[in-house]
């Protein structure tokens, strides 16, 4: 096969096989964040601030220090003073230095001999707060008068006269804005809410680090990235980040929210304080909903303008969102994703990414996409609906497809919308009939995708098997589908490839498992890796046969003789190479480093049947489909899983979950009773259709599964409960209460 | 505080430890026994991923106190496999790809064993609700439910 051209025919990939850790995550053996322990290991335990914004006078440990079993105590005035901006919001989130910026903000660590003591003692910390004015909500938080969450966090882009808390501003679109409007037989508008969610994973954060005063030390953590996390723990804490030794354990979901540093940085201070101990901290899921990041919560404008025979004329939106104290809401993204979908002659797009008192919003599956679809994908419904139009249909003829110029600039090459809208038009579920109180929505969503640093080696054993080492950590199945690639590379069974993921010192830089990236961007590399091991192979055979090595090529497992010319010579095995690797000039193993480009856009559309209950306001989810262009499906088993685990997350986004905050600002449903994710009797199955439109450049023809999937739940649950109700839902979560009320009113109040 | 001497029963062994009336039996489990296999993703009981079978009934181990342990029979995820094979339900879960990450598998094995060992033909409705008590935030539990009357259907063919 030549490197340029995506093979069709495949011996393992597309197989289902078992996954190579199946045996250790169903036995109970997989160690995961909290699940290891060291010999002399402390116990850590962090305090933090009850208060949503406020001034930190003065913080007191002589009583704590002193209680028996604590060992040590840190505080800001233990972390070097950081300079560089970026550096300087990643200290501060870790641990507060002057204020505390929302309920939940770390002010100080203890280490001590017990869990126990360790809890206790932060208890006996006495912290002098002069509580300060807070803002929790976009909206207010965006008025010139709001408080200010902190003083000079605008960056250039922040136009004269906005409010303090605006930390950024984007704007950007091409055409005739209000010529496209004037073409149009039907312009609406609105505007639409979405409440920040977490990312929910059930393992909460974990770590257990050592760092001797010399700057040597190791970490094992849960995490979706391990350089990622010693890249940061390096910058706030001054250290050489080649001393740290990072080791990721298994992970118990990430989701986006495992991609940066919370308590790390606390436990390798804590272990320095106290001569190089082993620290273990261990974060409750109380400390997981106040203190690591959820999403952004987003408050957003639309306005689209279409034909009467459905085609879009022109679409502009403003983005607010708040992605908590330090800025960072992934506003861009959803600008990006707003109108990607579709092809439109003008588009317009403002973006303000904004301040407020609550922790610092992490990536969360395709960031800002599902708020963003939530927002263009209802407007389009309700326009479809106006104009007697079908959703899909509409769908099809503004469709962008391959050639086309997107809503943000780049040019797509192969995508399979329009595959994704007829597989979806074709499903039985869209033609099932509706009973009472029931309704029907459909909605489309997009995701960019991401390749990014990636470094991988793979090395023969002697007896024909082979070691796959890669840095990105296996989250849903990726050691499966590496395997997988692995096998059909090189044309062995898929039994004798083993996958490790390894620690930050064994490869070069990976970014963590995101972005859709772990199948697209470790298989990429590890397909290269592998071929550069054939071509040894290759040598080796051509050497031992004394023919070219460009005479010899390698086909299922072996090296042939590349026709009649080359000589005539029996086959030989990659069992019998490597059996022969120590006699032909040692070990061999091939790598690959690169920043991976060539992603494939991905997109996909739902439909979600629902039940409304009149008279209670509940939401039930009668049937559900997912449809995605996969690309290609390595291991479709995995693959459908993506779908239906960015479903479900997206149900519960759209159905239950959200933020509640007391009128004190601090959040006041820290607990999974409270902050309520789907349970399994909620929900029906989840239908899948993979599409494959291959990506053209990636070797297998991958695009990436994992975000988009939760993008268009928001709005196919909003469309659906709209079609139930006849009244239109525009802020999310449709909680029962929040159903009701508008079915008594006529309005959800935004 | 003073620790309590605890002489209990796990997976068939019998145990000996000493516990802090504070620590709850997951606690003891993962710390001085070293079965992490159970794990802790609440610790208010909501999330199931530390389901023990006690003296014959489900629980949330984070919800029972160690010292509650002493003279008590109790099954954890470790115990489920066999010498020579693992248990039909782990066996399916592998096949038919109901993990993503794996943490919340052990609760959701025990779990769905509690209700196998009761009724070996469940409706789907029925697994749903049953298993209602443990989270999964990666799977959307489709696979989850589909591998567990998958199971039931094999249990009862080769009954």
């Amino acid at each position: 096969m030549a490197k340029d051209e995506i093979a069709k025919e495949f011996k393992y990939i597309g197989t289902r096989p078992n996954r190579p850790d199946g045996f250790d995550k169903v036995t109970g053996r997989a160690k995961y964040g909290a699940d290891v322990s060291a010999v002399g290991m402390l116990h850590a335990a962090v305090l933090r601030s009850p208060h949503a914004h406020a001034r930190i006078k003065y913080i007191n440990f002589e009583k704590a220090a002193k209680l028996s079993g604590v060992k040590a105590i840190v505080t800001r005035d233990d972390f070097p003073i950081v300079k560089d901006e970026d550096t300087l919001k990643l200290l501060e989130n870790t641990i507060a230095g002057d204020f505390a910026y929302y309920d939940g903000h770390a002010i100080a660590a203890v280490a001590a001999t017990s869990v126990f003591a360790a809890k206790e003692a932060i208890k006996e910390i006495e912290v002098d707060y002069e509580v300060l004015p807070h803002v929790i909500d976009v909206d207010e938080a965006i008025q010139p008068d709001a408080p200010v969450v902190r003083e000079n966090a605008g960056d250039f882009s922040v136009p004269e006269g906005s409010s303090p808390n605006v930390a950024s501003y984007i704007e950007f679109g091409r055409g005739d804005i209000s010529g496209g409007f004037d073409k149009a037989d039907l312009v609406k508008s609105g505007r639409f809410k979405t409440e920040a969610a977490h990312q929910g994973y059930i393992e909460p954060h974990a770590c257990m680090a050592q760092l001797d005063h010399d700057g040597q030390g190791e970490m094992w953590v849960c995490t979706q990235g391990h350089w990622y996390i010693r890249q940061m723990c390096a910058a706030v804490l001054g250290l050489e980040s080649s001393k740290l030794c990072v080791t990721p354990s298994e992970i118990g979901g990430g989701f986006g929210g495992k991609t940066t540093i919370f308590i790390e940085p606390l436990a390798l201070a804590l272990s320095k304080k106290t001569g190089g101990r082993p620290v273990k901290i261990v974060m409750s899921r109380a400390e997981v909903l106040r203190a690591t990041g959820p999403t952004a919560s987003a408050s957003m404008d639309v306005k689209i303008g279409m034909t009467k025979d459905g085609y879009l004329t022109s679409g502009s939106v403003e983005f607010r969102m708040q992605g908590g104290a330090f800025g960072g809401s992934p506003v861009g993204e959803a600008l990006q994703c707003a109108f990607a979908s579709y092809n439109m002659p003008a588009v317009h797009h403002i973006g303000y990414d904004v301040l407020a008192n609550r922790p610092r919003a992490a990536a969360y599956r395709a960031p800002g996409s599902p708020m963003a679809a939530f927002a263009v994908e209802s407007l389009i419904d309700e326009i479809c609906t106006d104009l007697n139009l079908d959703p899909i249909d509409v769908r099809l003829k503004n469709a962008v497809k391959e050639g086309d110029k997107s809503s943000y600039g780049p040019k797509f090459k192969k995508i399979g919308l329009i595959e994704t809208l007829k597989a979806t038009k074709d499903h039985p579920n869209y033609s099932v009939s509706l009973g009472v109180n029931q309704g029907r929505g459909v909605a489309a969503g997009y995701w960019m995708n991401h390749g990014g640093e990636t470094s991988v080696s793979v090395s023969l054993a002697e007896d024909g098997s082979v070691n796959v080492t890669v840095g990105t950590p296996d989250i849903g199945g990726s050691r499966a589908s590496i395997a997988l690639m692995t096998a059909e590379t090189y044309g062995i069974p898929y039994d004798s490839v083993s996958v490790n993921i390894a620690e930050t010192g064994a490869l070069g830089f990976n970014e963590p498992t995101h972005g859709s990236r772990a199948t697209l961007a470790s298989g990429k590399a590890v397909y290269e890796a592998a071929n550069q091991t054939i071509s040894e192979m290759c040598r080796r055979v051509a050497r031992k046969w004394q023919i070219d090595p460009d005479a010899v090529y390698w086909e299922k497992g072996y090296a042939k003789p590349a026709g009649p010319n080359a000589g005539d010579f029996s086959p030989i095995s990659m069992k019998q190479i490597a059996s022969e690797m120590d006699k032909t000039g040692g070990p061999i193993a091939g790598h690959h480093e690169a920043s991976i480009s060539g992603v494939g856009h991905s997109f996909g559309v739902h439909i979600a049947d629902v039940e409304v209950d009149p008279e209670t306001g509940r939401v039930t989810v009668l049937r559900y489909l997912v449809v995605q262009d996969a690309g290609r499906a390595i291991h479709p088993s995995y693959v459908e899983g993506q779908f239906q685990g960015g479903a479900v997350q997206g149900i519960g986004w759209a159905l239950n979950e959200e933020y509640v905050y007391g009128a004190d600002g601090c959040l006041q449903n820290a607990a999974f009773l409270d902050y309520r994710i789907p349970v399994a009797s909620d929900l029906p199955n989840i239908d899948t259709i993979i599409v494959e439109v291959p990506n053209p450049d990636h070797p297998f023809g991958v695009r990436g599964v994992g975000e988009t999937g939760i993008a268009p739940p928001l709005p196919a649950l909003a469309n659906a409960v709209t079609a139930a109700t006849k009244v239109r839902l525009r802020s999310l979560p449709m909680s029962p209460a929040k159903v009701l009320k508008a079915i008594k009113t006529g309005s959800d109040g935004c | 505080m003073n620790k309590i001497h605890v002489k209990t029963n796990i997976n068939g062994d019998r145990v000996e430890f000493l516990a802090d009336p504070r620590e709850t039996l997951l606690d003891c489990l993962r710390d001085h026994i070293g079965l992490t296999g159970s794990k802790e993703g609440c610790g208010t009981g909501d999330c199931g991923a530390c389901s023990c079978i006690f003296d014959g009934d489900l629980v949330s181990s984070c919800l029972v106190l160690g010292v509650e342990a002493e003279g008590k029979l109790i099954e954890t995820i470790e115990g489920m496999a066999g010498e020579d094979n693992l248990h039909p339900l782990q066996k399916k879960f592998i096949e038919m790809a109901a993990l993503q990450c794996g943490f919340c598998t052990p609760g959701i094995l025990i779990a769905a064993k509690a209700l196998l060992d009761r009724n070996n033909n469940p409706t789907e409705n029925e697994v749903r609700y049953w298993l209602a008590g443990n989270l999964c935030r990666c799977t959307g539990y489709d696979k989850i439910i589909k591998a567990v009357m998958e199971t039931a259907k094999e249990i009862r063919e080769t009954a």
